[in-house]
């Protein structure tokens, strides 16, 4: 950040005329955020394995399997999933320098985090009338954990990209503006991708045994 | 009333030592307030210091806390060993014991190595690389008020609410809530969670101003080695700090939710803590460790007057050893009984390590070798670091023999290696680093009467104090015992070794008063490279100015700043034109933020959950703020530039 005009060397010769690359601080904070996704998968592998040696410790509560309910979760997967496919059209229309369409598709990733949040809130109420709350076991202790420590990244994500839509309406696609529509991007996805694990690793062979 | 009496008496700890400490910090923060007001010195704290993101000023505040924080637990140390000095002795009591060592250790390794390393990697890497400060000096900020306010949290717990009394590595199910109610172990918890965030960005912010920042020409095998030791260290410490969150937030979660991670009942299992803690603890230990083999390489290069022996090796070394770390933690718990397969992998993967290690010191050595040695301080301290080393290496070594390690575990051999590594390792680095590059951050040279008073007293004092706790270990005194009964042949080892922690102390008296006189009568350092030394830091006037380099180098060497003065170069090139400089604004944010995570910390630590919500909430709003903030940086005008350039006598 400190130095622009001096350390050219490093500019973002690979990365043509995107925007977001254009600035050599754009460039370091791109790659420095990528370190810090790397250090949020260490995090939430952390999560995985805690899951994973609990999983069966029910202590006499409700197991995976009495629990988890098939077309609920499904139906936050396929709501994430697609958010993060809208979220690609956004990054497509940056690309073309079309801001409108661009927030639109924003905004529609927007809606539609927002309603795997309240999907996933419902969830967890239902469990918890149950009875079902995380002292009630370690295999729910490790559940609430994991699947909610995703769940407050996608929150904190959804208040992110909407400031980050603000700015954009308030200051236009810039290079500063650009870079930081494109870091949510990252951060994004990324979410998805630990879905893609909780599902498998927690619904998926929940409700298999 | 009533109430508020019987809260006020559980709110602060009240015992004589507690008091003690109350009327000293409330004696040192009003002679604080005092002189800043009577010289009319906030503005400037708060202009110069507080709101600096100049990566050069926050190292010296990272030094100077940690040197604070060594004395604090110097202070615990000290009252250890002066309750086992003799058999039944009473001076502490259990409680009281157990506190201080649960202290001692979490600020030695959390508060005193880590905000050391960081000092040095925040006062050198931007030098060394020819970069103007790091890759996000707001986030540096960040960093370090994390840290700051996370050690407050953790030190006023022996005033208020209590002490954690866990040991460092805080294992459940003692540090449950069943087993250890109170705020203690919340702040032990909350104060490492709060300044772990600060230190993976220092490690995210480290890494890119390495890989992207360096000057045009220095390509990575031209890098200084302690910018590669700090390449090193950042690896291990983004990828072994989120294992630590996880071990306290987990713990956390159970203390406070009444969750079930490690928890006796509910299906917990305490060993999964163990494997998360070591996940992290053991990289840790290197991440501690390979800045100070940073700081010895460039020492021993510089005072030989030699090219670093071995330079692909050492760089190798480096990297073999950060990748091995994370590889051998369960060396720190064989016991478990994981079984012989596994407890063999782990051993071998640890004695793996001693490979790499001792072809470090042999380059060392090497570089040593026919080379012009020139006895400073700096140079000093690394030469007693290597038998040192070779020695902790070695019990190391031993300890990773899983079967012998059923008779070592926990007993006071341990405790020999691990200071053996981390004092004469870790410690004695810093000390030769601080030495080394005080010129360059403040522009006068340490005097030498009371730096070698300093560096005898402490390092005779260093092998009386724990060449005894070896036998001792083997004659089976068992680590975190309070007291012990007479005639068990124990007693004048402890002695002996209580004698040399306090000849130890007194050594750290006389560095510190070496640094006082020597401010009162400084050296000047007028040349920016008084030791006659090799990298670019050198060829910058002490202190640097604030935008470091007025024009950036080209690189084409190795030892860019030797090849230079071979090539009868005094200082650097400075035909070329300037420019207008690009610089980041100082800004109040970070010391806010660190603030605000204190305020929230506190809230959790004594579950005042409205407190603690309304401090994460300041957070967050500082972050958008900050996002919808685009007045961050601006530019120094050539002219200003040239003013600042001739007071140093440059153009
Ligand atoms: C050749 C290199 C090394 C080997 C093979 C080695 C091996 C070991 C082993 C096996 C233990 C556990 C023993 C037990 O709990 O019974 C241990 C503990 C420890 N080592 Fe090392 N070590 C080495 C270097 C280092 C270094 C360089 C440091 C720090 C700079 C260090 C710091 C520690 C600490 C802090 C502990 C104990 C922590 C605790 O239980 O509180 N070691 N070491
Ligand atoms: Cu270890």
């Amino acid at each position: 950040m400190a130095v622009d005009v001096d350390h050219s060397v490093v500019k973002s010769a690979d990365h043509g005329t995107m925007l977001e690359y254009s600035t050599e601080d754009g460039a370091l904070k791109i790659l420095g955020f990528w370190f810090f996704l790397a250090q949020d998968m260490i995090l939430f592998a952390c999560l995985f394995a805690t899951y994973l040696i609990l999983h069966n410790r029910t202590a006499g509560g409700p197991s995976a399997m009495q629990l988890f309910d098939v077309p609920g979760f499904a139906a936050e997967t396929f709501i994430l999933l697609t958010s993060s496919f809208t979220y690609g059209i956004a990054t497509f229309q940056m690309r073309n320098n079309r801001l409108k369409s661009m927030l639109i598709w924003m905004g529609i990733t927007v809606l539609l985090g927002l309603s795997f949040v309240s999907l996933e809130l419902k969830e967890f109420i239902t469990y918890v009338l149950q009875g079902a709350t995380i002292s009630r076991s370690a295999f729910l202790s490790a559940f609430f954990t994991l699947v909610g420590t995703h769940g407050l990244h996608v929150t904190l994500g959804i208040f992110w990209m909407i400031s980050v839509m603000i700015q954009l309406v308030k200051r236009g696609l810039t290079p500063v503006t650009a870079r930081k529509a494109f870091i949510v991007g990252l951060y994004w996805h990324f979410l998805d991708v630990i879905w893609v694990f909780i599902f498998t690793v927690v619904y998926l062979t929940g409700v298999m045994k | 009333m009533g109430g508020v009496k019987q809260f006020l008496s559980h709110f602060f700890v009240t015992g004589p030592f507690e008091i003690g400490g109350d009327v000293s910090i409330g004696l040192v923060s009003l002679a604080i307030l005092f002189v800043l007001t009577r010289y009319k010195l906030w503005g400037w704290l708060w202009r110069n210091w507080l709101t600096s993101v100049d990566h050069k000023k926050i190292g010296i505040m990272y030094m100077l806390a940690a040197l604070l924080m060594l004395f604090r637990g110097g202070v615990d140390a000290l009252m250890i060993r002066t309750q086992l000095a003799l058999p039944n002795s009473q001076f502490l009591g259990a409680e009281h014991y157990d506190q201080i060592f649960t202290t001692h250790g979490t600020i030695m390794i959390l508060f005193m190595a880590m905000p050391f390393i960081f000092a040095m990697m925040n006062i050198v890497v931007p030098l060394q690389l020819g970069a103007r400060d790091v890759a996000f000096p707001y986030l540096n900020a960040i960093s370090f008020w994390l840290f700051f306010f996370g050690a407050m949290l953790l030190n006023i717990s022996f005033v208020i609410g209590g002490s954690p009394d866990a040991g460092w590595v805080n294992y459940p199910p003692l540090a449950e809530l069943q087993f250890s109610p109170g705020p203690g172990d919340n702040f032990y918890l909350l104060s490492i969670l709060i300044s772990g965030i600060g230190s993976v960005a220092t490690g995210i912010n480290f890494l890119v101003t390495i890989l992207k920042m360096r000057a045009p020409g220095m390509s990575l095998m031209k890098m200084p080695m302690f910018s590669w030791a700090v390449f090193a260290t950042c690896i291990d410490i983004i990828f072994a700090f989120p294992a630590l969150t996880i071990a306290l937030g987990l713990e956390f979660a159970d203390r406070i939710l009444g969750a079930h991670f490690f928890t006796l009942n509910g299906g917990g299992n305490p060993m999964m803590y163990v494997n998360l803690f070591w996940m992290w603890g053991h990289p840790e230990v290197y991440i501690v460790i390979l800045p100070a083999f940073g700081i010895y390489s460039e020492v021993v290069a510089t005072f030989s007057r030699k090219r670093l022996f071995g330079y692909t090796a050492m760089v190798t070394s480096l990297l073999l050893i950060a990748i091995a770390s994370y590889f051998v933690w369960l060396h720190h718990f064989f016991t478990m009984g994981a079984g012989a397969d596994v407890n063999t992998f782990f051993a071998i993967a640890s004695m793996f390590i001693a490979i790499p290690t001792g072809v470090k010191i042999f380059n060392w050595l090497f570089t040593m070798f026919r080379g012009r040695i020139r006895m400073t301080i700096p140079m000093m301290w690394v030469i007693a670091f290597i038998p040192n080393f070779v020695i902790g290496g070695s019990t190391g070594v031993m300890l990773a023999a899983a079967p012998a390690d059923y008779q070592y575990h926990n007993s006071y051999f341990l405790v020999a290696h691990f200071h053996q590594v981390l004092i004469g390792g870790v410690v004695y680095g810093m000390l030769a680093g601080m030495y080394y590059w005080w010129p360059k951050m403040f522009g006068f040279i340490l005097e030498e009467r009371f730096a070698k008073w300093g560096f005898w007293l402490f390092n005779i004092g260093f092998y009386v104090c724990f060449m005894p706790q070896y036998p001792l270990g083997l004659m089976g005194m068992t680590r975190r015992m309070y007291t012990y009964p007479a005639g068990l042949g124990w007693s004048s080892l402890n002695m002996i070794s209580t004698v040399g922690a306090f000849v130890m102390g007194i050594g750290f008296i006389f560095i510190v008063l070496n640094i006082v006189s020597s401010i009162r009568h400084p050296v000047k350092d007028t040349t920016g490279d008084p030791w006659d030394a090799r990298t670019l830091e050198w060829s910058l006037p002490s202190p640097a100015p604030h935008y470091n380099f007025a024009r950036i180098p080209v690189i084409d060497s190795r030892d860019q700043w030797w090849e230079m003065k071979q090539k009868g170069m005094t200082k650097p090139d400075d035909s070329t034109p300037l420019a207008p400089i690009h610089m980041p604004k100082n800004s109040g944010k970070p010391f806010i933020m660190g603030v605000l995570f204190f305020i929230a910390g506190f809230g959790f630590v004594f579950n005042w959950y409205v407190l603690a919500g309304l401090g994460l909430l300041g957070v967050v709003i500082t972050l958008f703020a900050r996002s919808f903030d685009y007045d961050t940086d601006y530019y120094i005008p050539v002219d200003e530039v040239k003013h600042s350039e001739a007071a140093f006598g440059r153009s």
